[in-house]
């Protein structure tokens, strides 16, 4: 089949797209950890898939909650997904009995569309996070790299990594802090919004904690400091978040100098007084302090909650606040699958342009074969035909094709709707019997 | 043409307004682009209505309700994109540009369009310190704005309900720097305003009239932001405090904008 210019020198006539995979909601973590692929292995099986002939193009996307296999079969009929499921069992050794519906295969606009809502973010286990968009990319880019993507998979995998960026910057699916720790950062820079050059004090240590410390230098927090009841334990914790240690004695003469104190001391007394904090304010000039009291039972005392410029949250206030996050989230769903059908149906105009223009090559392919055969065979009964003449009746021939396929060519390029010129594609495929193999 | 114009600036300063509230609901690069530029051509598309105005009356548009509350809506507008571009902050826009749409739409009508006759020649003077003073209570009106925000940012975040818009909000720390530059323009623009002003006065009649109340409001105006400033930085005011003192400062400068432009100064009577 003839190459198209339009396609980026795609072989195939029909652009189809296989996936077959796993994920969080149809397989536990016990499987999916076995059918999990390093990056190393996602291009190994990309290659073999590849060398074997069952795909032209080939993505292997995994990361913690999805093992998936994309790719473009050569074959596009439905024992491609079937070729496709075998390989990725065979390849981590899964016995079929094992398999209990656990792997999904979507293939054609389906497998485009759950492509988009995974760069989407709306088949992660937490809606609308942002890693899987790295990981997608990511995934790409070695495929890319390693030559086993082509014009299909290239179109798929852009068109979703633009609608993740496109859905996080549009709608409101990744806007808002999932974590309690996130949250408290987020809050902390509605306070003091950019929050380089600003500085932190750490009092305990706590995995919620921890969470709080990785996004705030995630964030370029300036100073961090770390205190806790026992110093090894501090500059031990320093070390690891990059901070100062800081003697449990110090705190008085250092509380006045960070602008959020995040606070997780197993305590049963409080640590945070309403005096001390009201010293740490004043001895900063009034300049406002932001608190984060993870501690249970609360670290700060309750009576603190009224002081002036202390913006003070516990771990049920960041709770309820994920919650409420968590609910404007899922309200936004809607919108980011508008934005999705949006790309689908991009994706299907680009699909259609295709394979209207793949489809009057085959046939004016077709068309010539016949167009010779038939000349060489009348003609051949009619001796007198000069030269000149069959010359002419050739070219007029020639001309006869082209303009009979003009205008199936133009509907299928321009015609109205996606719909009625995919059905046009199918319908002439199936008429020419051009799915049978060339004559 | 100049009412023209005038409407055509309302048209595009609401468009404005749609693009920056729609930027407050979910962010978008292009569009937030689209809502600055488009409250550029606003101004711009005002700037030639008002010159129109000026034509006529050979001065700034100073003698009349709506020639005053025109250029008034402009420099408020033009003191924000300046404040924008300098903060790098468009989230406040939609608050602005509703406020100006808000502003013109009762301007149109309240006032009368009529251009009025030209006012008394009263020299190039006189034009800068009306054209100052009023840029002064546009800074004056956009820090009023901001420091509103900034209490209702504030009691979102002690109140624990978060709406949508809450994240879009700049940061406290960047509505009280923003608060704070319009009051400096204010400042800046009243004092050489109101040194203009005696100037003028003094070339007229070899006095100052700093009994009058218009000028007696205007220095408690000045000594009220100035005390703002001072006190914005200070342990105990910095914050609400200091946003309520700036939100109570504009309410003497309405009252100097309106009342005792009406009934008890014996001049700086434009209503």
């Amino acid at each position: 089949m003839a190459a198209n210019s339009s396609s980026g020198g795609l072989a195939a006539a029909r652009v189809h797209i296989a996936l077959v995979g796993c994920n969080h909601r149809t397989a536990p973590v016990e499987f999916r950890e076995r059918v999990a692929f390093t990056p190393q292995q996602a291009l190994a099986a990309a290659d073999e898939l590849r060398r074997q002939g069952t795909l032209e193009e080939a993505v292997v996307l995994s990361t913690c909650n999805r093992s998936e296999l994309y790719g473009v079969p050569a074959d596009s009929g439905p024992d491609a997904a079937q070729a496709m499921e075998n390989f990725f069992t065979s390849f981590h050794k899964i016995p079929r009995a094992e398999l209990n519906g656990r792997l999904y295969r979507w293939t054609g606009t389906d497998a485009v569309r759950h492509l988009f809502r995974v760069a989407a973010g709306l088949d992660s286990m937490m809606l609308g996070e942002a890693e899987i968009l790295g990981q997608l990319r990511t995934a790409y880019s070695q495929a890319l790299d390693h030559g086993a993507t082509g014009p299909v998979l290239n179109r798929a995998f852009q068109g979703a990594l633009e609608v993740g960026k496109r859905i996080r910057s549009e709608t409101e699916v990744g806007a808002r802090p999932m974590s309690v720790g996130l949250a408290g950062v987020k809050l902390a820079e509605r306070v003091f919004g950019n929050l380089d050059g600003h500085s932190a004090l750490i009092l305990g240590a706590g995995a919620v904690a921890e969470q709080v410390v990785e996004h705030l230098r995630n964030r370029g927090i300036g100073n961090l400091r770390v205190a806790n009841r026992s110093f090894d334990r501090a500059a031990d914790l320093a070390r690891r978040m990059g901070g100062d240690p800081i003697a449990w004695d110090e705190l008085e003469s250092v509380i006045g100098l960070p602008d959020i104190i995040v606070t997780s001391v197993s305590s049963t007394g409080p640590v945070l007084t309403r005096a001390l904090l009201e010293r740490a304010i004043s001895a900063r000039g009034g300049r406002p302090v932001f608190v984060v009291d993870l501690g249970v039972p609360r670290n700060v005392t309750p009576d603190s909650t009224g002081l002036y410029n202390l913006y003070l949250y516990n771990i049920d206030d960041l709770g309820e606040i994920v919650e409420q996050n968590k609910k404007a989230r899922e309200q936004e769903i809607p919108r980011a699958e508008a934005i999705i059908d949006d790309h689908v149906a991009k994706f299907e105009s680009w699909r259609a342009a295709i394979e209207a223009s793949s489809i009057v090559d085959d046939l004016r392919d077709r068309f010539h074969k016949h167009r010779e055969l038939l000349i060489r065979e009348k003609l051949s009964e009619m001796p007198d035909v000069s030269p000149e003449e069959r010359a002419r009746i050739a070219h007029i021939t020639e001309e006869l094709i082209e303009r009979v396929l003009e205008h199936p060519a133009q509907k299928l390029r321009h015609g109205r709707g996606l719909r009625g010129r995919l059905a046009g594609i199918e319908a002439l495929r199936h008429l020419f019997g051009l799915d049978e193999g060339k004559d | 043409m100049a009412h023209y114009l005038g409407y055509l600036s309302l048209a595009v300063y609401l468009a404005s307004f749609f693009c920056y509230a729609r930027i407050l609901y979910a962010p978008h690069a292009l569009l937030g682009r689209l809502a600055s530029a488009l409250l550029a051509g606003g101004i711009v598309l005002q700037y030639f209505a008002l010159l129109e105005r000026s034509r006529w009356i050979h001065t700034v548009p100073y003698n009349d309700l709506f020639g005053s509350m025109s250029l008034f809506a402009w420099l408020l507008g033009i003191t924000y994109l300046g404040l924008e571009v300098f903060h790098g902050q468009r989230t406040v826009g939609a608050f602005v540009t509703l406020l100006l749409v808000i502003w013109l739409v009762l301007l149109h009508l309240l006032a009368s369009l009529e251009v009025p006759p030209p006012p008394p020649a009263r020299g190039a003077l006189f034009a800068f310190h009306v054209t100052l003073n009023t840029w002064a209570y546009a800074a004056f009106a956009l820090s009023f704005v901001l420091s509103m925000i900034y209490l209702a940012q504030d009691r979102l975040l002690h109140s624990r309900r978060l709406g949508a818009a809450f994240w879009r909000f700049p940061a406290l720390d960047v509505l009280d720097r923003m608060a704070r530059s319009s009051v400096y323009v204010g400042l800046a623009a009243l004092t050489a305003g109101v040194v203009m002003g005696l100037l003028w006065q003094h070339r007229l009649s070899g006095s100052y009239s700093l009994g009058d109340p218009k000028v007696i409001v205007t220095l408690a105006i000045l000594a009220a932001y100035g005390a703002y400033l001072r006190l914005s930085r200070s342990v105990t005011w910095r914050g609400v405090r200091a946003a309520r003192l700036c939100v109570c400062n504009f309410i003497i400068v309405l009252f100097s904008y309106t009342i005792v432009n009406l009934y008890f100064t014996r001049f700086h009577r434009f209503l």
